[in-house]
């Protein structure tokens, strides 16, 4: 019988076996701030974000959402949050973070970019520039002062990492497995081969070992790799990929900050309200995050998750059913760490007047406020770390706060 | 089979075909330099179909699209041509991508394919814009190729006046403020090819200018877009976009009109900062990824006394002893490392030589690059730790036990390793792969082993 190597290396976690495959524990937590946890969801492609958060108390809501504007009753309504603001219909088990009051909810809120281009709009949210995108992410430039810049404390739920996790700080990166993997004995001869080069045999081990904890994640593997291809990424379904990442991140041993993607928001055609293709996507999104807080299981009280976009789209609709490219939107926190249940936003209103540039929601609090706050209420940094270094020439940007119980 | 043969195999070229080292001959340098006498080669079609369209013709085809889609959009219910349009191109890009990578697999020049891959990066467009998605192919093609072995200053010209660079940093919409179209339209300018020029494709983030001077090149740079009429190159010159006056970059005063953009690209490629700029990625690309100085003082020499001359840029580094020291290099890019699987194998070898490509393809893009399709201007990463992350590694384990399932079991693989590798091959790797159950994967050792993720 041809046990696959997740089988075997299954039967030896359960026996307790110690083998080669059954790597030590590596991560040290002298100077871990407690046991948080802290990701970063980044929305590739622009979440619309009138859309994910209606502002359905606005008056003139209604007039210049047209077709796009969500319903108050009726079996595809809104969830009203708190008279003024709603979610979208999708978003289910996001209304029950709110109703646990785990979840905060900004609007009107972008980075300091202000033009719109997807790239450079990323770049800035990445890389936490003041005028322009730097060369590494602000998440890594955080990883040495929180003590986890040595390779296991961070992990990108892709290939390699993103530019917010990409710099001088050593991080790790993990996907679910698209290929039918080797056998056990062939990666152990491999391992034999990698004896004289220690990069490649440390990065192999390391492999083996992230495979292992994300081995329960692997329940529902899909057969073949195209099965695999089709379902998983960041523009299929999320689950996979979140499950994963709320299976590492509960393990004691396991990373303390991560990075996921999701795209698939760049709806200038067809958007649609409470039904059509932003309703689907947002619905995906919801399970996948769903899916990472039943994976986190008790971790998720110590969890903090921020969730942004690259910016906003335009107010009112297009000719084509959908949005373009605008500048504010919204933006949320949640996690069982966060006192939520409120929507921080300095609401100005939707008349033209008021709109930047007569189009896009006007900007009026930044993001790197939020990434601020998270970092030094919830990861214990220093704000003097925070406005030079992680976040360059940002002191005019006060963290915001409380955004935790204190 | 001499050690400096799979040397200038391995570390300049793409990696050995079947018999490739030993065609080296005596004198690999002369080996390595012949090759760009004769220029790059172009990508042809896989599948037979149509040759590759100039660039010209993309941007009148772009520009008709975007005109049949604001008459659509005026209409009451419009089909979805976005979606459309993008699975039409994206299977354009996908043709001329499986090209590219099949010319790697079997091309005799494979050191002019490196130059080409390496400057193709240096001048990063990415089809991750979707409006450059249909000139990026056409970009390598028609900036890139012609001059790798030309001056620095040409390619920087002709990468920078290219519609897949204009597109792709914007500058197609770059617009004087003051001039004709800017006062009527109320549009201005875009500062991202002007910043881009200088961080990246010339200066270096740090060879002296300042925020002012990417104010200026942007000035500088206004009026040039694509042709709207698309033309024989896709670029064009309006006058009625470009800033009026005179403007001031690095002390030095332009004075208006396409000239003046011309003249800014020239005295950016023959700064000494570039010089440095160049010869510092020059080095991490073909000698290590932390260089000996004197090598990187040498390719800055060389490119200063020659203005830019890229052939001699190249004979320095084929020149410098750093590049010829054995032992453990450079981690292969994924796009270098299967590529160099394929080569060593022999690839084709029958069947259907458009889908194997494509799976190729897409085993590389799991293992985190892709051609023409970098995440940023930056290009990809050219240093080993970028490609050595436990994902990807185990992704490229993977990959070749794959490859070796479809090797026939009446392949000789030591032989394969012995003529492939040559004096590079390691005596544990020789010895496990004559232990291996069956010559796939013994392949797939081979091609696991360190000596070979690495260049």
């Amino acid at each position: 019988m041809m046990l696959d190597r997740r089988s075997i290396l299954k039967t030896a976690l359960a026996a307790g076996a110690a083998s080669v495959w059954d790597a030590p524990i590596r991560f040290a937590f002298a100077n871990v701030p407690g046991d948080r946890r802290f990701v970063v969801v980044i929305l590739r492609g622009a979440l619309d974000g009138l859309a994910a958060v209606p502002p359905h108390g606005d008056p003139d809501y209604q007039s210049v959402r047209g077709k796009l504007a969500l319903d108050t009753t009726g079996t595809n309504a809104l969830h009203d949050l708190d008279g003024q603001f709603g979610l979208h219909p999708s978003l289910l088990n996001m209304k029950g973070m709110w109703d646990a009051k785990e979840l905060i909810v900004f609007h009107n809120i972008a980075s300091p970019y202000r033009d719109r281009s997807h790239f450079d709009g990323q770049a800035m949210l990445e890389s936490g520039g003041e005028s322009h995108a730097l060369g590494d992410g602000w998440l890594n430039r955080a990883l040495k002062p929180m003590g986890l810049a040595d390779g296991d404390g961070a992990l990108a739920i892709a290939a390699s990492p993103p530019l917010m996790l990409e710099g001088s700080a050593k991080v790790s990166s993990w996907l679910p497995a698209v290929m039918p993997e080797p056998d056990l004995a062939f990666l152990k001869r491999v391992s034999a081969l990698y004896a004289k080069d220690p990069v490649l045999r440390a990065s192999l081990a390391q492999a083996i070992d992230t495979e292992a904890k994300a081995d329960a994640a692997m329940d529902d593997k899909p057969k073949t790799a195209q099965q695999m291809a089709q379902r998983v990424g960041a523009y299929g379904d999320l689950t996979p990929l979140f499950a994963g990442a709320g299976r590492l991140l509960a393990r004691d041993d396991g990373p303390r900050v991560a990075v996921l993607d999701a795209s698939g928001w760049d709806t200038h055609v067809n958007e649609g309200a409470g039904d059509g293709q932003l309703a689907r996507r947002l619905r995906t999104l919801d399970a996948g995050l769903d899916a990472m807080k039943s994976a986190l299981g008790p971790a998720w009280k110590k969890t903090a998750v921020v969730m942004a976009t690259e910016f906003g789209r335009t107010v009112a609709p297009n000719g084509g059913g959908g949005t373009d490219h605008g500048t504010a939107g919204a933006a949320f926190l949640f996690g069982g760490a966060v006192a939520g249940g409120k929507v921080e936003a300095e609401w100005v209103g939707l008349k033209p007047s008021v709109l930047k540039d007569g189009r896009d929601q006007p900007p009026r609090t930044d993001l790197r406020a939020v990434f601020k706050g998270v970092l030094a209420d919830h990861m214990g940094m220093a704000r003097r770390d925070l406005d030079n270094t992680v976040f360059p020439d940002s002191g005019g940007v006060a963290a915001m706060g409380p955004l935790f119980a204190a | 089979m001499s050690l400096e043969a799979a040397v200038a195999v391995h570390r300049f070229g793409l990696g050995a075909r079947p018999g490739e080292i030993g065609s080296v001959g005596p004198k690999p340098r002369a080996w390595l330099m012949g090759q760009l006498d004769s220029g790059a080669d172009q990508p042809q079609p896989l599948d037979g179909g149509p040759a590759f369209l100039p660039g010209g013709t993309l941007v009148s085809q772009l520009l008709a699209y975007r005109r049949e889609r604001q008459m659509e959009r005026k209409e009451a219910n419009p089909p979805d041509p976005v979606k459309m349009f993008f699975k039409v191109l994206g299977q354009q890009f996908l043709r001329e991508m499986a090209a590219r990578m099949a010319l790697g697999f079997t091309t005799q020049k494979p050191f002019a394919e490196q130059l080409v891959w390496f400057w193709s990066n240096h001048f990063t467009v990415s089809a991750t814009n979707p409006a450059a998605i249909t000139l990026v192919a056409a970009f390598e093609r028609e900036a890139i190729r012609p001059n790798i072995a030309g001056t620095f200053e040409d390619m920087l010209l002709a990468s920078t006046r290219h519609p897949a660079m204009q597109l792709y940093l914007d500058n197609a919409q770059n617009i004087g403020p003051d001039s004709l179209a800017g006062l009527i339209a109320h549009k201005g300018l875009n500062e991202n090819l002007g910043r881009e020029l200088m961080e990246l494709h010339t200066l270096g983030v740090d060879g002296g200018y300042t925020q002012a001077d990417v104010i200026a090149l942007a000035k500088i740079l206004t009026g040039w877009s694509l042709d709207k009429d698309g033309g024989t190159t896709g670029f064009h010159y309006y006058p009625a976009r470009h800033e009026p006056g005179d403007i001031v970059l690095r002390g030095k005063t332009y004075s208006g009109g396409e000239e003046a953009g011309i003249q800014a690209l020239k005295d950016l490629a023959h700064d000494p900062a570039t010089a440095r700029h160049i010869a510092g990625k020059f080095a991490v690309h073909f000698i290590a990824d932390d260089p000996p100085a004197e090598s990187v003082a040498r390719l800055e020499a060389s490119f200063n006394r020659t203005g830019g001359n890229l052939r001699a840029l190249a004979e320095t580094a084929v020149n410098d002893p750093a590049a010829w020291k054995p032992g453990p290099g450079k981690m292969r890019s994924p796009m270098e490392y299967t590529t160099a699987a394929l080569r060593i194998v022999g690839w084709p070898q029958g069947g259907d030589r458009d889908k194997q490509v494509k799976s190729v393809m897409a085993a590389t893009k799991m293992m985190g690059e892709f051609p023409m399709l970098a995440p940023s201007p930056k290009g990809w990463p050219d240093v080993s730790e970028a490609w050595s992350g436990p994902d990807a590694l185990l992704n490229r384990i993977e990959w070749a036990k794959e490859l070796g399932n479809r090797i026939p079991p009446n392949v000789d693989a030591v032989a394969v390793a012995d003529e492939g590798m040559g004096p590079l091959l390691g005596a544990d790797t020789r010895a496990a792969m004559k232990s291996a159950a069956t010559p796939g994967d013994a392949v797939a050792l081979l091609l696991s082993s360190p000596e070979f993720q690495r260049r």
